[in-house]
């Protein structure tokens, strides 16, 4: 058991308790804060896969931002405790048969692959942040900018949005 | 201008009548009669002078056969039929008889239906009438000869449903149709057999003699193509000339006016089977078979219609049995071979029927619409022009010597006699039809002109026919006096004439008696004596019957109660018909074809279809249940359902996770 | 080194309980953050591909999902917000006006 694996099931574990917590969880609330826990889980898998960059963006935007704004609109709008109403038809037996049936048809995918994939280590010669930015000033420029734009329209919406009315 | 202008444009013989026909359908609606007679019989006539004037060049030219493509009609395939039209000696004989008594028929028409309504469409449809028949007769081909077969149909439809308010007419123009329509399908059947045995159906080329060599093997033989087509031809001729067992339709058909049954149901029309038989005899001819059939057929139809002749009494009625029994005549004369002798009586049988039918519409005018004879009597003085006429026709029909009937019916019988299957038979059953024609002939003149009125004279006033229609009465009693003497010489062992002039048409095809022979020629002559005998019986018993002794007809009617009712009713054949033929026809049409079919079947799958999709679309409906969270399922579905197919999807390399390298 | 198949099972595994939660949870900010996780999930996947094949592309769409995920997390927020005003709750259950 190299360290490596050891953090990695450390990690992993604690990802997972997360999701299972954000389900498992009545109030909204604690299940962001679930939500969080697995994100800060994962940034520390990229860590452990090299990736700092996006470890750090993860935090920064994810945890930061994403997660602050669900933490503000859930208090913003007083939720409470999910209440119980009737299951839709769809939802109990079929629901949990097809969860089972996409989690295994993922499980058989990658079961099928021939031997395991070794990483292939570090990347060689560019550091991560040097790397990607570079790619995304170079190779991915034109989806960047859009993005830009996409950030520019989404915020526009959301105030429409959120405006009050006006009488 | 070409050398024989009528013959280059031959065309012009069926135009004029169908110019005449549609400028009096289109316009005559508000012209007065004189206007539309004027147009009528002027296309008609006209046409009648050209007729004339293409056999004068006819001879002019050598009797040399005419025949001229004028248009390709259709060309598909293999297929050719043109618009060929020709002139040979029987055509000269068919044209001369289709235009000639068909103009002397408008002519009195134009007398007969002057107080009628519709007088515009009745000379429009006679017109039209006239058109189809003589494309039947100039045709060069089956198909060109079946296009005026048809429309003769439909003009002999038209015609006998001219009083289309009554009932009876029209339904009598229906049973036309449809009996006529069932020997068509014979026809046609015949035509494409004959097509697909000898890839043509041009008369030239299919009666070609160089061309026998050429006749494929399996033509031959009982059941070769001949005998079949024969026999199918046959059936179509039955059809159109009332013939057993198609005949039931030409009784019905004198609901129509009286010169539609001189016209299309003595003189032309019902000839049309008998001309396709006699255009076809090299057909015939190989197959004996079917010549059998066709002699048997004929005598019998002959022997049976005369039977129910008898004891008719509507006076139209019993000319139209007559008309079936001589039609069978014409048939048995094809059947033994002796062709030429079947359109020599065809064109006496043109003249005094046609001329028997106008002097009894002459009659039922006079006496102002009676048609029964029962309800005559004593006219012979009071309309002299018609009774004379009436007569000199019985006398032809009867076969009284040197009438014209005497020297075709003679002629037949002849034939019979000598042919070598089943003559004596066949001889038999047409002397004793000849008996019986000669009575009920006779019958009935005494019942008409004889003895004394059986109506109120003060209610009736008995009158005589203006000169429109007595004109073409006394033309055809003319013709039907002399029109025999063509083979008059040979009576005297001279040359037949009119044989010898139909001779290059049947080549050596005719069983016809050698000239010269003195024992042939004695037994002509006995021959004829015997039915010149049984013709004078025959006159004989009508006259005791009706002049002499008038009551012991009904004390004969009634010992003999079963055999009258049978024949009075027509041997029942029309409600055998109805029930065998109509009933289970109209049983399937309804309950098979219309419930079955079409209501259950076609409407069932339509709206099945229909409310099948309906059905499903409610299925679909549930779907849009409005639930978001069953959306949510169906987007996990939808993304199952890719991952399955990527992961069973055949092939090398998964593209997954394999294609890491 | 870790195994490239263990980061992906990690993935499969959160991507399916990401699906769990999206079917069974009835409050609709609960339902998005399903959809966070499930986005997450995929990232880690992609930043394992690319750890493996040693190319950053992986990396580089990582962090335009991230940015997706951003837009997408303020408009869908401010949505939520008008549904809770609309519905006055925030039961998934509730958004029915197309039901039949």
């Amino acid at each position: 058991m190299t360290p490596q694996l050891l953090i990695f099931f450390v990690l992993a574990a604690l990802a997972v308790m997360g999701a299972v917590s954000l389900i498992l969880q009545k109030h909204p609330i604690h299940s962001a804060l679930s939500l969080i826990v697995v994100m800060v889980a994962l940034a520390g898998l990229y860590l452990l896969m090299g990736a700092e960059f996006v470890a750090a963006v993860q935090i920064i935007v994810y945890g930061g931002a994403i997660m602050v704004l669900f933490v503000f609109v859930i208090m913003l709008l007083n939720a409470g405790i999910e209440e119980h109403t009737s299951l839709s038809k769809f939802a109990g037996p079929p629901g949990l048969l097809l969860v089972v049936a996409l989690a295994g048809f993922v499980a058989a995918t990658i079961a099928r692959s021939t031997g395991t994939v070794q990483a292939a280590g570090q990347t060689g010669a560019m550091s991560s942040t040097k790397g990607i930015s570079s790619m995304l000033f170079r190779d991915f420029v034109y989806p960047f900018e859009l993005t830009s734009f996409l950030i520019l329209v989404a915020i526009m919406g959301a105030v429409v949005l959120a405006q009050r009315e006006k009488n | 201008m070409p050398t024989y202008p009528i013959l280059e444009y031959l065309w012009i013989i069926p135009l004029l009548p169908l110019l005449g026909s549609a400028i009096n359908g289109l316009f005559g609606e508000k012209w007065p009669n004189k206007i539309v007679n004027w147009v009528a019989l002027s296309s008609t006539g006209l046409s009648f002078a050209c007729a004339l004037e293409a056999v004068r060049e006819f001879f002019v030219s050598g009797q040399a056969l005419f025949h001229k493509e004028f248009f390709t009609w259709i060309a598909a395939g293999n297929f050719r039929a043109g618009f060929d039209l020709q002139m040979d000696q029987l055509t000269v004989v068919m044209v001369l008889v289709v235009t000639g008594v068909g103009w002397l028929i408008h002519i009195y028409a134009t007398g007969y239906m002057a107080h009628e309504g519709g007088y515009y469409r009745f000379f429009s449809y006679l017109n039209l009438f006239m058109f189809f028949m003589l494309i039947l007769v100039l045709a060069a081909n089956y198909v060109l000869l079946f296009v005026g077969w048809e429309g003769v149909g439909l003009s002999s439809y038209l015609l006998i449903g001219f009083y289309f308010l009554r009932k009876s007419a029209a339904d009598a123009g229906k049973k036309a149709f449809i009996v006529n329509r069932i020997g068509d399908f014979g026809f046609m059947l015949g035509m494409f057999l004959l097509f697909r045995t000898f890839h043509t159906l041009d008369f030239q080329t299919l009666f070609d003699a160089q061309h026998a060599a050429g006749w494929p093997a399996e033509a031959y033989g009982q059941f070769g193509t001949f005998t079949i087509a024969c026999l199918l031809l046959f059936m179509g001729a039955c059809g159109k000339s009332a013939q057993l067992p198609l005949y039931v339709w030409l009784p019905d058909a004198m609901e129509g006016p009286t010169p539609v049954s001189a016209l299309i149901h003595a003189a032309t029309m019902v000839t049309a089977g008998v001309y396709v038989v006699v255009r076809s005899h090299i057909l015939f001819t190989h197959a004996p078979t079917a010549m059998l059939v066709v002699a048997i057929v004929g005598c019998a139809t002959a022997f049976f219609a005369a039977t129910i002749g008898l004891v008719q009494t509507d006076i139209k009625k019993v000319l139209a049995y007559s008309t079936v029994s001589q039609l069978g005549y014409m048939f048995l004369a094809c059947g033994v071979g002796a062709f030429s002798a079947g359109i020599f009586h065809l064109m006496t049988h043109a003249f005094f029927k046609a001329l028997l039918f106008l002097a009894a519409g002459s009659v039922i005018h006079a006496i102002g619409g009676e048609q029964d004879m029962n309800r005559m009597g004593g006219l012979g003085k009071k309309i002299p022009w018609t009774y004379v006429t009436m007569l000199l026709a019985t006398f032809a029909i009867t076969g009284i010597p040197f009438w014209a009937g005497f020297f075709s019916k003679d002629a037949i019988l002849l034939a019979a006699f000598q042919s070598q299957t089943g003559g004596t038979v066949l001889y038999v059953f047409g002397l004793l039809t000849a008996l019986l024609t000669s009575f009920y002939m006779f019958r009935l003149i005494f019942l008409t002109f004889g003895s004394t009125p059986r109506f109120d004279e003060h209610k009736v006033h008995v009158h005589e026919s203006p000169w429109s229609m007595l004109g073409p009465l006394v033309v055809l009693a003319v013709l039907s006096t002399v029109g025999g003497w063509l083979a008059l010489p040979a009576f005297f062992q001279g040359p037949d004439y009119f044989a010898n002039f139909l001779g290059p048409v049947f080549g050596g095809h005719e069983t016809a008696e050698a000239a010269g022979d003195i024992a042939a020629h004695h037994l002509e002559l006995i021959l004829a004596g015997v039915a010149v005998s049984t013709a004078l019986i025959g006159l004989g018993v009508a006259y005791w019957l009706y002049l002499k002794r008038p009551g012991k007809v009904d004390d004969l009617a009634k010992s003999m109660k079963p055999a009258y009712t049978t024949l009075l009713n027509k041997y029942y054949v029309d409600e055998l018909y109805a029930a065998v033929v109509v009933k289970p026809l109209l049983w399937i049409s309804t309950v098979v074809l219309w419930k079955g079919v079409d209501v259950a079947g076609i409407d069932g799958a339509v709206n099945g279809v229909a409310e099948g999709l309906t059905t499903v679309g409610d299925g679909v409906r549930h779907t849009q249940s409005g639930n978001t969270r069953s959306y949510a399922v169906w987007v996990v579905v939808g993304a199952i359902v890719i991952i399955a197919v990527i992961f069973f999807w055949p092939g090398p390399g998964k593209p997954v996770i394999g294609m890491v390298r | 080194m870790v195994p490239t198949n263990y980061y992906v099972v990690l993935s499969a595994v959160l991507f399916g309980l990401g699906v769990f939660a999206f079917i069974f949870k009835r409050n609709i900010i609960v339902i998005f953050m399903s959809i966070e996780l499930m986005l997450n999930a995929v990232n880690l996947a992609f930043v394992a591909f690319s750890q493996a094949l040693g190319k950053l592309d992986g990396q580089v769409f990582v962090l335009f999902v991230i940015v997706v995920a951003a837009a997408e997390a303020a408009v869908g927020l401010g949505i939520i917000i008008l549904i809770a005003r609309n519905r006055q709750s925030l039961n998934v259950e509730r958004v029915d006006l197309l039901k039949l």
